[in-house]
């Protein structure tokens, strides 16, 4: 009934619509699989189930609450409201400081203790990161 | 003082004459003849004023004129003169500046250069490229003025963001501009070819040049930016799907893509819809990394909403320009009937649509990567971040088809074809499995993934040496980039594979000992330069086969601002590079100390500059036909 031709057109936009539908439901899963959430130590301390998944933490850095050995820096995040231990192996940037902001990436052993991966500071004097302003409100 | 009054007039003169530019470009469209060389001169014209301007603001660095609020923000009397003058394009305000510098630049080259095309075709091209200049000029004059005075003068200025202060930021912005901006021409000449409807082979030659010379400086100026991170920043990587490098990997997709398919207009009049939405698409995507990058949003998007009146400016320009070009592409745009018909499944023309396909999803990947949690904080106010696993997730798979295609196509001929030298293609297939197999034996990690994607990259680096050989000459520029990409991509998968770290906090005078390396940190001394206290680190580093090295990773302590930055040391050989940095931790005696072996990564480099190079024998070989 139909031509060759258009048989074969019409197999094509088959094929190409099954594709465009698996590659958006390919995106789409990748996407909500490694999306990172951020939190404050607040919104950890009142959530009622901690999160699984790699997560990042903002804040400041709480006064003399640096402590460091030969593997290890420990630190506090604080948002004036509630606070969290880190624990992190691995490079620190030269702007960590104390009472200074920072972003840590890494995953939540429980309500208090945080095993980072990765410590986020901006190379500028100025710059808060914007997760970390809105954790901290109008501070 | 002067040169802020020198260079503020010369923009709104500038301005004005873009103005004029277009009245009279407009009045007299249909009696063109007379207007070429007055166009010229006042082209030229504009040009001068914006480099006066320019020149004027350099100026106002130099002579650390801080009643410059750009000058104030940006710089310091002891700053180093080299700095100085970099600092110039180092901000929102002097980079736009530079902006139009290159936009007024690309289109006087532009009309000098193609005195051999339809006058009817440059004016139009004028104009649009003015409309483009224009919204700059006034963007520039209306919100974020270079030229701003303050009162009373403060006696000293804020400096220069550190990191900021190196060799190679030097010229990255003006060589990334020059490959932003070049594709502003190739907007401009789109439109007007469409609205001529002179969209023909002719003119896919004509404006492959100026494809070309917009490529290889946006390579290049990626290629510099991510050298710059590798050794400046310290991560010791070379591409983190940062944000403000995705968005100049944006653009250079859609040209790359664009690269090829005006290959195919050129030589089979066909795809000349898609040859329009890419030039479009570039462009766009060009503005859209400057100003995301430049205006903050990326960063925050709170600084947004902070300064409507910019961010404002910038959508409502770059959505009429979008509108305008879709108009002009709707209305004027009507491609031949038959254009569907005329593909067989196996010839180049195919292939090269397919590598299309392939970048057009590269690039949404990309995109939504971007631009998808700048919409989720906008539409939830939701914090999220998106991280390299899901580019590596997205991006890898579909690389390995990618490669094979690379790998095939481009032996493929016009129109239709037969897969030739079947018994070659197979061998060298197997060689490159079996080959890539050995490598990745003694990894159990990922060990597929692995295998396929280096057979399929082995196996584009044997046919592009194979071409070399057998071909001779035909096609060099393509087997140049195609050989530099199969390199790089090989460059990346080794160094992946094969890099070590160690990672480890060290007081003064302590050794740090793993089963093959052993570091010591022997002492540190500290030296006073211009604007900054240097704080050398004196390691030496034993390696597994005995050799001892030392090593002088540095921090520098800027006076002002007050802000620590690490000068790693690395050590580069051609197989690998020795990469150390020390960081200092506030009120503790240890440094945080990295060291890492990097394989291959001067390839890395290399076979970028490779890829570049490809296109600029094209370039060289087009300009040699035409004389």
């Amino acid at each position: 009934m139909y031509g060759r031709k258009v048989k074969l057109r019409f197999l094509f936009i088959v094929v190409v619509l099954i594709t465009l539908i698996l590659i958006v439901f390919l995106v789409l899963k990748s996407l909500e699989e490694n999306v990172v959430y951020f939190q404050s130590p607040s919104e950890i301390n009142t959530s009622t189930e901690l999160d699984k998944k790699k997560i990042r933490i903002g804040g400041m850095v709480k006064k003399n609450s640096i402590s460091i050995n030969s593997n290890e820096i420990n630190f506090i995040i604080t948002d004036f409201k509630n606070e969290i231990n880190v624990i992190y192996t691995g490079v620190i940037p030269n702007l960590f400081e104390e009472e200074k902001g920072v972003v840590a990436e890494g995953y939540l052993k429980d309500r208090n203790f945080f095993s980072a991966t990765k410590i986020l500071a901006k190379h500028d004097e100025n710059y808060m990161p914007p997760e970390v302003k809105s954790a901290l409100g109008e501070n | 003082m002067i040169f802020s009054i020198i260079g503020h007039y010369s923009l709104i003169l500038g301005l004005c004459l873009g103005l004029i530019l277009v009245y009279f470009s407009v009045k007299n469209f249909q009696n063109s003849k007379l207007l070429d060389t007055k166009i010229l001169s006042l082209t030229f014209l504009q040009f001068f004023f914006v480099v006066i301007s320019f020149v004027c603001l350099i100026l106002s660095f130099v002579l650390s004129d801080f009643s410059n609020e750009t000058v104030f923000n940006n710089s310091h009397t002891t700053k180093p003169l080299f700095y100085k003058i970099a600092g110039t394009w180092g901000n929102h305000e002097g980079s736009l500046l530079l902006w139009l510098f290159v936009l007024t630049l690309f289109i006087l080259v532009f009309l000098i250069r193609s005195k051999n095309q339809p006058t009817k075709y440059k004016i139009l091209t004028l104009v649009f490229q003015q409309i483009i200049i224009i919204g700059f000029f006034s963007f520039i004059i209306l919100t974020s003025s270079p030229f701003n005075y303050i009162y009373p003068n403060p006696v000293e200025g804020l400096g220069l963001n550190p990191i900021l202060q190196d060799p190679a930021l030097v010229i990255h912005p003006p060589i990334l501009y020059l490959g932003y901006v070049g594709s502003s021409i190739i907007f401009s000449s789109v439109l007007a070819a469409t609205t001529l409807k002179m969209i023909n082979k002719r003119w896919a030659t004509h404006i492959k040049k100026w494809v070309l010379i917009s490529w290889i400086f946006l390579t290049l100026g990626i290629l510099l930016g991510s050298i710059w991170a590798y050794y400046e920043l310290g991560w010791g990587g070379f591409w983190f799907w940062d944000p403000v490098e995705n968005v100049s990997l944006m653009p250079w997709l859609a040209l790359t893509a664009l690269l090829h398919c005006i290959l195919v207009l050129e030589k089979r009049l066909i795809l000349s819809s898609w040859v329009i939405i890419l030039s479009i698409a570039t462009f766009t995507l060009s503005m859209c990394g400057t100003f995301l990058v430049r205006s903050g949003i990326l960063n925050s998007v709170h600084t947004f909403a902070n300064d409507p009146e910019r961010g404002l400016f910038i959508l409502i320009f770059l959505f009429s320009l979008i509108f305008l070009s879709l108009i002009i592409f709707f209305f004027f745009h009507k491609p031949k009937k038959n254009n569907f018909e005329s593909f067989f499944w196996l010839s180049k023309e195919t292939s090269i649509i397919i590598n299309n396909w392939f970048m057009m999803y590269f690039l949404s990947v990309v995109i939504i990567g971007t631009v998808y949690p700048i919409f989720l904080d906008v539409l939830s106010s939701q914090k999220i971040s998106v991280g390299p696993p899901f580019y590596h997730k997205l991006i890898i798979p579909f690389l390995m088809p990618f490669l094979l295609m690379m790998a095939i196509g481009p032996n493929l001929k016009w129109i239709k074809s037969n897969l030739e030298n079947k018994i070659h293609l197979a061998t060298l297939l197997v060689i490159s499995i079996l080959l890539s197999f050995l490598i990745v034996k003694n990894f159990d990690k990922n060990f597929l993934v692995n295998t396929i994607l280096i057979s399929s990259a082995l196996y584009l680096f044997f046919i592009t040496i194979k071409d070399f050989f057998i071909k001779k000459n035909k096609n060099v520029s393509k087997n140049v980039s195609h050989f530099g990409f199969s390199l790089l991509i090989l460059s990346i998968l080794f160094n992946n594979l094969f890099s070590t770290e160690i990672i480890t906090n060290l007081k003064v005078g302590e050794t740090f000992v793993s089963n093959n390396t052993k570091i010591v940190f022997e002492n540190i001394n500290q030296k006073q330069k211009k604007n900054y206290r240097a704080i050398f680190g004196n390691f030496s580093i034993e390696n597994a086969d005995g050799t001892v090295e030392k090593m002088l990773p540095e921090l520098r302590i800027y006076n002002q601002p007050n802000i620590v930055t690490s000068e790693a040391d690395i050590k580069t050989t051609l197989m690998s590079d020795k990469f150390l940095v020390i960081n200092l931790v506030q009120n503790q005696e240890y440094f945080n100390v990295r060291y890492q072996v990097k394989p291959f990564m001067l390839w890395i480099w290399l076979s970028v500059l490779l890829i570049s190079f490809g296109g600029l024998i094209s370039l060289i070989k087009r300009n040699e036909n035409e004389k």
